[in-house]
């Protein structure tokens, strides 16, 4: 391709053309323009007169210059000018598109698959074949899936990024097992790596090598700490540069059970900085429902935090028996409790009563023996409901009777009484030592210091499930802790005290250690490969490298050393995983990750992802060709003074379009404006759009009959009925709303239901119809009938009974009895009259509601009855024969009334005072 | 013979223009209303002037005898003298007054055949006699001389681009009135009027323009041609001749009114773009001053 300027053209020898200006320039100078001829009977006084000037026969430079940049413009038009011309050279051999395909590489995903795609397109023009290997996803080494290019064109969208980062040592093997000669493209996802430089030298030994990237820069969201009583999060960026800043939300599940924002806190890199932090100080209820932290608008995994226990708090309430020796803070024996749980959980203090209120995730008994039966039935309910009763031993408990001959509930095992004491001044024997935990225990892969020792402690008595329910023992087999499941809860003995009366458990680590194993605690940071020792641990909810979180399946579970040591890969896909009680969440950026932007070596081109596409400016020119010339018809007219009277108007209307082609006109009336000018303009009967068309339909030609009916027979004459929305239209137009029930129309939202109440309170009415009545009877159990209590749950809906046969709607209009529409029951209800209202003596009605009755509810069909089409033929048959006829009529009358009535209240109803009235005018 | 459906259409050629010419121009004339048109002394006529008494040598036919009864002496009643006075139109019918800058407005030459025809309306709804000047139409009093002079003035034959007043035939001490656009020679309209005033014929000249003439809104090259065509101009700038040919213009205006002024004659000049009614009034005034 001709390329001149950056611009190429498609057929360069039409330039030539150009040449031929200055020959059209001299050409259009000397004929002047045609002269117009005018009939004009005061020639006779212009014989004789000369032309001063001569020169204006020419045409004017301006106008020659408009001409020749026009026909300038028609040339290079046809010329097929491009920009940014696509003169590449094609490629020969194969292919091979190579994508990083990590959750850096997420938020771009789509224009990568673009960038892709145009390779492989271009690759199939030029008859090359192609592989797409994505390094999260390796083929088997040595072997490049080479095919044709748009065959694996079809396959692109089922190539996924993956939430973790190539496997360096088997990416290395992968690229070093290639062989033969093909040309690279590399999608890298701009992130620094140790393993980039030997692949790209490998790659660069089979051919060339070409590399994208992405402008854009990585976040990566750091798994939330816990600080100072408030979260810490921070970011980290792989591109310094820009003071950038990022919204950080926290989600999780709200009382309702519903996932939705719960926190929200804006975090701002410094110019330059890599790294930002952010404190977010939440409530501990709000805190330990969050469940993730993501940056919002980050579509990657990097940008999603999981949370774990690590920043759960759990409640704990301490109950001793005995805190009446307030002197011995050492002998409490609660002391290293709460310094055990003070930094990792929440403490609550009070009696048993007020703590179970507070519905705490664990309760401690130390050395409680007894409590009383509303206690006990209290605790053994919330313990079934999932909580964890932690009880110690003591002497209290030593010497009471409990759970001696029977289970006690609260205890997981019978006890011996008294107990035992080994090791004392007064007893042979040395102090016990612990038994390394068993295999199934909560406590297995916890190491045992030999300095715990026991010297006293309750015995449990021996029980078929004593060995199932033993989940630590001293060295002599006999049980150390002890638990039980109750529900979805359980209940842990502990045989020992919580002090170091009896034992020095209390004082050594592992007393943490377990806390924290049973959950009665939280662990701080992330726990090493011993802490996690012995556990297996299943994934719950894994993240894929959208940050989406999805349910982990069929994963297998991984030992808790794997865990500790994991980072995310194909086996231990990032996520939340679930042990016994535990969980421990694995995110893609962890607490050190730094992130580094990949610096390449100056020999290989880097491109960015956004392409400058091929530009035809051939219809841009044209355009611009014809613009000049519509000018120039204009400046033509102006000059041979055509351009005078209506003319020149018109053709200073068409120059003003000319220039303010591209602008939009505006001064629209809104549609707001309209919708209010056309429901107030006349009084306008509406129905609520249900969503089902067919009943809409019906409503409208329902309105649209009982419209033309009032309009015959009555004052009242409406205009076209008008369908309303709930959600997005006023309502305060309206005097009447039809409002037919179907089964699976949607419920309003809350503002709609705000504005429903506010109408029904400033006198609107709104007429409820099931249409059911010929299958069911008002409030039976029908889906219409279901669903209108639904609907009318929130209106503000006065107590209502059957319509009495002194309402004012039997006689606004016409003198009814019967409220028919397509069915004839009797069921339709009103707004209840006054408790009060009595029937005076010589009147023939009580003097009812003074307002409106602001709904009238009923299942009779009545749009049907009244329903007429375009050509004014009535839509559905109503009964039989001439009696059918008699009921639609009685509908009709029964809808005149129900309009008379909304648009006169009572007025009927005061009509029966006029005898008195007249009476008392008359003395 | 000729042929009857030749002579029919002919005819409703010829009437055609009649219906409306008499229309516009009785409407017009409704907006001037008239009392007698008497010459305020006894003479011959139809209206009672007064009664004196009978002198010797009165016939005793025309003694009143209801007057005289009502008294001892005989009364004669006298009627007041209305002579007719004879007034000559002279409408151009050249070309040239076939020209109407804007279809809104009416042509020069219906502008004035239009107020001519409502002065003779109202001249001879005075009892005046109404004709052309030349031998055509003599004047005449009564509707159907009405109907003859609309029949003249609509009957457009071939004509000259620019007319000539016609002052032959002039009786002594008529009225006379020229309408016309005088774009042409003014020699012939100086000869005419001097003529007239020699044999003592007074009246008025009206010069009829369309304001195109006036404004002269013309602008870039331009071939200016008389409406029959015999005259051309041809102009490169016609923004430019606006000056000089407004100077022109009023030089014409100048000439026709001094002429006017030293025959005893009387000028005005009427735009198509004004009222009609009140050139029909300027011109009832202007012959009604000329006694």
């Amino acid at each position: 391709m001709f390329t001149l300027f950056g611009i190429g053209f498609t057929a360069p020898w039409l330039l030539l053309g150009l040449v031929a200006l200055p020959i059209l320039w001299v050409l259009l100078r000397a004929v002047p323009p045609a002269p117009i001829r005018r009939r004009f009977p005061g020639v006779a006084l212009l014989l004789g007169l000369t032309d001063e000037e001569q020169q204006s026969d020419r045409t004017p430079w301006w106008l020659l210059l408009l001409r020749t940049l026009a026909v300038a413009a028609v040339i290079l038009g046809f010329a097929g000018p491009v920009l940014n011309p696509d003169d590449r050279v094609p490629g020969t051999g194969p292919m091979l598109v190579l994508v990083d395909g990590t959750w850096a590489d997420a938020r771009d995903w789509p224009r990568r698959t673009d960038r892709i795609a145009g390779a492989l397109e271009e690759a199939a023009r030029d008859g090359r074949t192609a592989a797409v290997v994505s390094l999260t996803d390796l083929p088997t080494a040595g072997e490049l899936p080479f095919q044709a290019a748009d065959a694996w064109a079809a396959r692109l969208p089922s190539l996924a990024p993956k939430a973790w980062s190539p496997d360096p040592g088997a990416v290395q093997a992968w690229a070093e097992s290639l062989t033969g000669r093909f040309e690279t493209l590399w999608l890298s996802d701009g992130l620094a790596a140790d393993w980039r430089a030997p692949v790209l030298a490998a790659l660069e030994s089979r051919g060339p090598v070409r590399v994208f990237e992405s402008p854009r820069p990585v976040i990566g969201l750091k798994p939330a700490r816990f600080e100072d009583g408030a979260i810490a999060l921070s970011a980290v960026r792989a591109v310094g540069g820009q003071p950038q800043e990022v919204d950080v939300l926290g989600f999780g599940l709200d009382p309702a059970g519903v996932e939705r924002e719960l926190a929200r806190g804006t975090m701002s890199f410094e110019g330059g900085a890599n790294e930002a932090e952010l404190s977010l100080s939440l409530p501990p209820e709000l805190r330990n429902r969050i469940t993730r932290f993501q940056v919002d608008g980050w579509r990657s995994a990097g940008a999603v935090s999981l949370t774990d226990d690590g920043l759960k708090r759990r409640e704990v309430a301490l109950i001793s028996g005995r805190d009446d020796r307030e002197a011995l803070q050492l002998l409490s024996p609660t002391h290293y409790l709460e310094q055990a749980l003070a930094p990792t959980a929440d403490l609550i203090d009070g009696s048993l009563d007020d703590v179970l209120l507070a519905n705490p995730d664990v309760i401690v008994l130390a050395d409680v023996a007894t409590v009383t039966e509303t206690e006990q039935e209290a605790i053994t309910d919330w313990v079934d409901k999932g909580g964890l009763l932690l009880r110690f031993a003591g002497p209290r408990l030593a010497a009471s009777d409990i759970s001696r001959d029977a289970e006690d509930p609260l205890m997981p095992v019978r006890l011996r009484a008294g107990g035992r004491s080994v090791g004392g001044a007064m007893s042979w024997g040395e102090p016990k030592t612990l038994r390394a935990f068993s295999e199934g225990s909560p406590f297995f892969g916890l190491s045992v210091p030999d300095d715990v020792t026991v010297n006293a402690q309750v015995m449990a008595q021996p029980d078929p499930t004593l060995a199932e329910r033993s989940i630590a023992s001293l060295e002599d087999g006999t049980p150390l802790v002890t638990r039980k499941r109750v529900g979805q809860g359980q209940i842990v003995l502990f045989h020992v005290t919580a002090n170091a009366e009896w034992s020095t458990l209390p004082l050594s680590g592992l007393f943490v250690q377990m806390l924290e194993r049973l959950a009665v605690s939280t662990r701080p940071a992330r726990p090493t490969a011993d802490d996690l020792a012995g556990t297996t641990w299943a994934p719950d909810t894994v993240l894929n490298a959208f940050g989406q979180i999805e349910d982990a399946g069929t994963l297998p579970g991984i030992s808790g050393e794997d865990l500790a040591a994991a980072t995310p890969s194909p086996t231990t896909p990032p996520g939340l995983y679930a042990g016994d009680d535990r969980r421990i969440a694995l995110n893609v950026i962890g607490a050190d990750t730094e992130l580094q932007p990949t610096l390449w070596p100056d020999r290989i081109p880097v491109e960015g992802l956004a392409l400058a596409r091929e530009t035809a400016l051939k219809g841009l020119l044209l355009t611009l060709a014809l613009g000049l010339l519509a000018l120039d018809v204009i400046a033509s007219l102006w000059l041979a003074g055509r351009l005078s009277g209506p003319r020149g108007s018109v053709a200073a209307v068409l120059a003003l379009m000319l220039l303010s082609l591209p602008q939009p006109s505006g001064a629209q009336p809104k549609p707001e404006d309209e919708f209010a000018i056309k429901a107030t303009s006349e009084v306008v009967l509406a129905h609520v759009i249900t969503g089902d068309q067919r009943v809409d339909d019906i409503a409208q030609a329902g309105l649209r009959g009982l419209s033309e009916t009032l309009f015959a027979r009555t004052s009242i004459e409406p205009a076209e009925p008008i369908a309303v929305n709930l959600e997005t239209d006023e309502l305060s137009f309206f005097p009447f709303l039809y409002w037919p029930v179907t089964p699976d129309q949607p419920q309003p939202s809350q503002e709609a239901y705000a504005r429903l109440n506010t109408y029904l309170r400033t006198g609107g009415m709104i007429l409820f119809d099931t249409r059911d009545a010929d299958v069911a009877g008002f409030g039976g159990g029908s889906p219409n009938g279901r669903k209108l209590q639904q609907l009318a749950l929130p209106l503000d809906v006065p107590p209502l009974e059957p319509l009495p046969a002194d309402h004012v709607l039997t006689r606004t209009f016409y003198l009814l009895q019967d409220f028919p529409g397509r069915f004839a029951s009797r069921d339709v209800w009103v707004e209840a009259a006054p408790a009060d209202a009595e029937q005076v003596e010589g009147m023939p009605f009580r003097n009812l509601n003074d307002n409106v009755t602001p709904v009238v509810i009923g299942g009779n069909d009545w749009a049907a009855a009244w329903a007429v089409d375009e050509g004014g033929n009535r839509m559905f048959p109503v009964g039989r024969g001439y009696a059918g006829e008699r009921q639609r009529e009685i509908a009709l009358r029964f809808g005149v009334n129900l309009i008379m009535h909304v648009l006169t209240g009572n007025y009927k109803s005061d009509q029966v005072h006029v005898p008195a009235l007249l009476d008392r005018l008359g003395q | 013979m000729s042929d009857p459906a030749l002579l029919r259409a002919d005819a409703e050629g010829l009437a055609a223009p009649l219906p409306p010419l008499m229309a516009d121009a009785q409407h017009l004339a409704q907006s001037v209303l008239l009392g007698a048109h008497g010459r305020r002394r006894a003479g011959m006529g139809d209206e009672f002037w007064q009664y004196r008494p009978s002198i010797p040598g009165d016939e005793a036919r025309s003694i009143d005898w209801r007057r005289s009864g009502r008294s001892d002496a005989h009364f004669v009643q006298e009627k007041e003298w209305q002579a007719a006075q004879s007034v000559l139109l002279w409408v151009d019918a050249a070309r040239s007054m076939d020209f109407a800058s804007d279809k809104a407005l009416p042509t020069k030459a219906s502008r004035a055949r239009t107020l001519a025809m409502a002065l003779a309306i109202l001249l001879i709804r005075g009892g005046e006699r109404v004709g052309l000047s030349g031998f055509g139409l003599p004047p005449r009093s009564g509707q159907v001389q009405l109907l003859r002079l609309a029949a003249a003035m609509s009957d457009i034959g071939e004509a000259p681009d620019y007319g000539v007043p016609e002052a032959r035939g002039m009786l002594p001490r008529s009225r006379a009135l020229f309408v016309s656009d005088f774009m042409g020679d003014p020699e012939p309209v100086s000869a005419a009027l001097t003529k007239a005033a020699d044999r003592g014929v007074k009246g008025a000249i009206l010069h009829i323009l369309d304001p195109q003439e006036e404004a002269f809104p013309f602008d870039g090259r331009t071939v200016f041609e008389s409406i029959g065509g015999s005259v051309r101009h041809e102009t490169l700038k016609a923004g430019d001749l606006r000056g000089r040919y407004l100077e022109r213009l009023a030089a014409r205006k100048a000439l026709l009114a001094d002429l006017c002024r030293t025959t005893g004659w009387q000028y005005h000049c009427h735009h198509t773009g004004a009222s009609a009614s009140a050139a029909l009034l300027w011109l009832y005034g202007a012959l009604e001053h000329a006694h």
